[in-house]
């Protein structure tokens, strides 16, 4: 029970300057006060870890996690490449270019849309990691089976915000953009495309996070000895956890950047949409 | 009704799809064991023999019902091959889960919504934790609490909670802000306690968003619950089911098991979505 005295402290300390800290006016808490709980929560979890004595099986303390991030940095990199760089962005780019395309494609008929969207928003829901093993056993271990997995898990959220885009135009500009005498491929590019690309980058930002758990989950069912997710599964059977944290570091990063990365490109596109004004 | 018929004939054309796909993937080893026992197949022979096969590489989809159909009536339910077993294992422990990510999330909104620290704390981490892929530390839960003794029911329900619990609080927090500054106002000039704004307005205006991230929560603590069924070398569950067919090649089962989940999902939707409509009708809220 002493033990445990030192971490109350530590919290109650962090949980006063918050509070003191979030009545403050300005901008500067709104930064401070996360990374602050940020750094109470690592700082505990090496606290609890050095006083409990937690084995490192179990739960490993963040410096030992660093240590281990630091340590195997070439290994890690060569899971990045072979996991997010060839399977799940590969993958990510083919399904939300089929996507795209399949939602121009129907878009001229409502028939297929009234078809395909119900359709699309059941898939949307289901497990769709489920296929990794079938795609493995079709497309072989190496990256273009978890490729495939991720096309599959990002294609109908892709296809439905996309194809809800294209309907976003008023029939104010549409008329508008008639009376000038505008044919088929004009109207798309000048008006109907560009007015869909909020709805489109919805569901890419949606579907980064897709991407990178459908490429490591697909490599539970059988990988080339490399790859995140085959990382992962062999490091728990050693009982490795520091380099389990590593890769699961690696993820987070990975997945925050690619995320980043996609708004980024975003801002740029949709510059002009009420969403992004400051 | 609109939509039956075009939704019907999209099905048929994947069906249509699926069959072709079957014939030409399964071709090759047809062709391959009628040249080893010396046999010339007509086109017609050929189309049977790849709709018949005991391991196909695509099953087509009547040998699907079929496995679907033997799993869930051909077997006892406590037998080890019935799927309903197998889909009660993955249900329990996703409805756990559910339960407790999703009571998780709305504890932790209230507490978001009424203080300015857990705001300013927690909602950038949550909102960040969704662009990481939690279900990779699947196995390492699951490996965790074994090395800990706890096995079965419990870790897999941890993973599922831990994915509903972020849609749950995220869709929470904003339904709890959406009392706009009139209303707050009016509770006020009627002397309202905090309480009372809480359940007589903040509550009720919550509900189409709790609702709509339920069902978001439910199918993820589903797929949760399955990938954590995966790499621990677990017998039980519809995941376990997905992991032994992939390792002796048996197709149907894999399909067979797919689609269980696939059922199971929209079924939980459904029921989610069933209570969403009879609550909003009660609330008068009802589109």
């Amino acid at each position: 029970m002493t033990a445990a005295l030192p971490l109350i402290a530590v919290w109650l300390a962090a949980l006063g300057l918050n509070g003191w800290l979030a009545r403050q006016p300005g901008r500067l808490p709104v930064l401070l006060v996360p990374l602050i709980f940020g750094a109470t929560l690592l700082v505990l979890w090496e606290m609890a870890c050095r006083s409990f004595a937690i084995p490192a099986v179990i739960l490993p303390a963040p410096s030992q996690i660093w240590t281990a991030f630091i340590g195997n940095l070439p290994l890690l990199w060569g899971d990045f490449v072979q996991t997010i760089l060839k399977g799940a962005l590969t993958g990510w780019l083919i399904g939300a270019a089929l996507a795209v395309l399949t939602a121009i494609a129907i878009d001229r008929s409502p028939f297929l849309q009234r078809g395909l969207l119900p359709i699309g928003n059941f898939v949307a829901a289901l497990p769709i990691v489920g296929i990794a093993p079938i795609l493995v056993m079709w497309f072989g271990f190496d990256w273009q089976s978890k490729a495939g997995v991720v096309v599959v898990m990002v294609f109908f959220p892709i296809l439905v915000n996309m194809v809800a885009g294209l309907a976003a135009t008023d029939a104010l500009a549409r008329d508008q953009i008639a009376t000038w005498g505008t044919s088929y491929p004009q109207a798309l590019f000048k008006l109907r495309l560009p007015a869909a690309m909020p709805f489109l980058f919805n569901g890419l930002k949606i579907t980064t996070t897709l991407a990178l758990i459908g490429a490591i989950v697909a490599e539970f069912f059988g990988s080339p000895t490399r790859g995140m997710g085959f990382r992962i599964s062999t490091a728990v059977g050693q009982l490795n956890m520091a380099l389990v944290w590593a890769e699961i570091l690696v993820a987070a990063l990975a997945g925050t950047a690619f995320y980043g990365i996609v708004a980024l490109v975003e801002k740029r596109v949709t510059f002009w949409h009420p969403s992004q004004r400051q | 009704m609109s939509r039956a018929l075009p939704v019907l004939t999209v099905l048929s054309v994947i069906v249509l799809v699926w069959y072709g796909a079957a014939i030409g993937l399964n071709a090759p080893w047809a062709r391959d064991q009628a040249a080893r026992a010396g046999e010339a197949l007509s086109p017609r022979q050929l189309v049977e023999r790849t709709m018949t096969q005991e391991r196909p590489v695509l099953p087509a989809p009547h040998q699907v019902a079929k496995g679907l159909w033997d799993g869930i009536t051909g077997q006892k339910i406590t037998s080890k091959r019935s799927l309903v077993w197998h889909g009660w294992i993955t249900l329990s422990a996703t409805l756990a889960g559910f339960a407790i990510g999703s009571l998780a999330g709305i504890l932790l909104a209230v507490g978001i919504v009424h203080s300015r620290v857990v705001d300013l704390s927690v909602m950038p981490w949550a909102v960040a934790s969704q662009t990481v892929p939690i279900l990779a530390i699947a196995p390492m839960v699951i490996v965790v609490f074994a090395s800990a003794g706890v096995t079965g029911l419990l870790p897999k329900a941890m993973i599922s909670a831990w994915l509903s619990f972020f849609p749950v609080l995220v869709g929470m927090v904003k339904g709890l802000r959406m009392p706009d500054a009139m209303q707050m106002d009016l509770m006020r000039s009627w002397n309202a306690s905090r309480a009372q704004v809480f359940w007589r307005l903040r509550l009720p205006s919550a509900m189409p968003y709790l609702f709509a991230s339920l069902k978001v929560a439910v199918a993820a603590a589903l797929v949760g619950t399955i990938v954590g069924e995966l790499p621990a070398g677990a017998t039980a569950g519809l995941g376990a089911r997905l992991l032994s067919g992939s390792y002796y090649g048996q197709t149907i089962q894999i399909w067979a098991a797919l689609f269980a989940a696939a059922a199971l999902a929209a079924g939980l939707v459904a029921i989610i979505a069933g209570i969403e409509r009879a609550t909003l009708r009660r609330m008068g809220l009802a589109r």
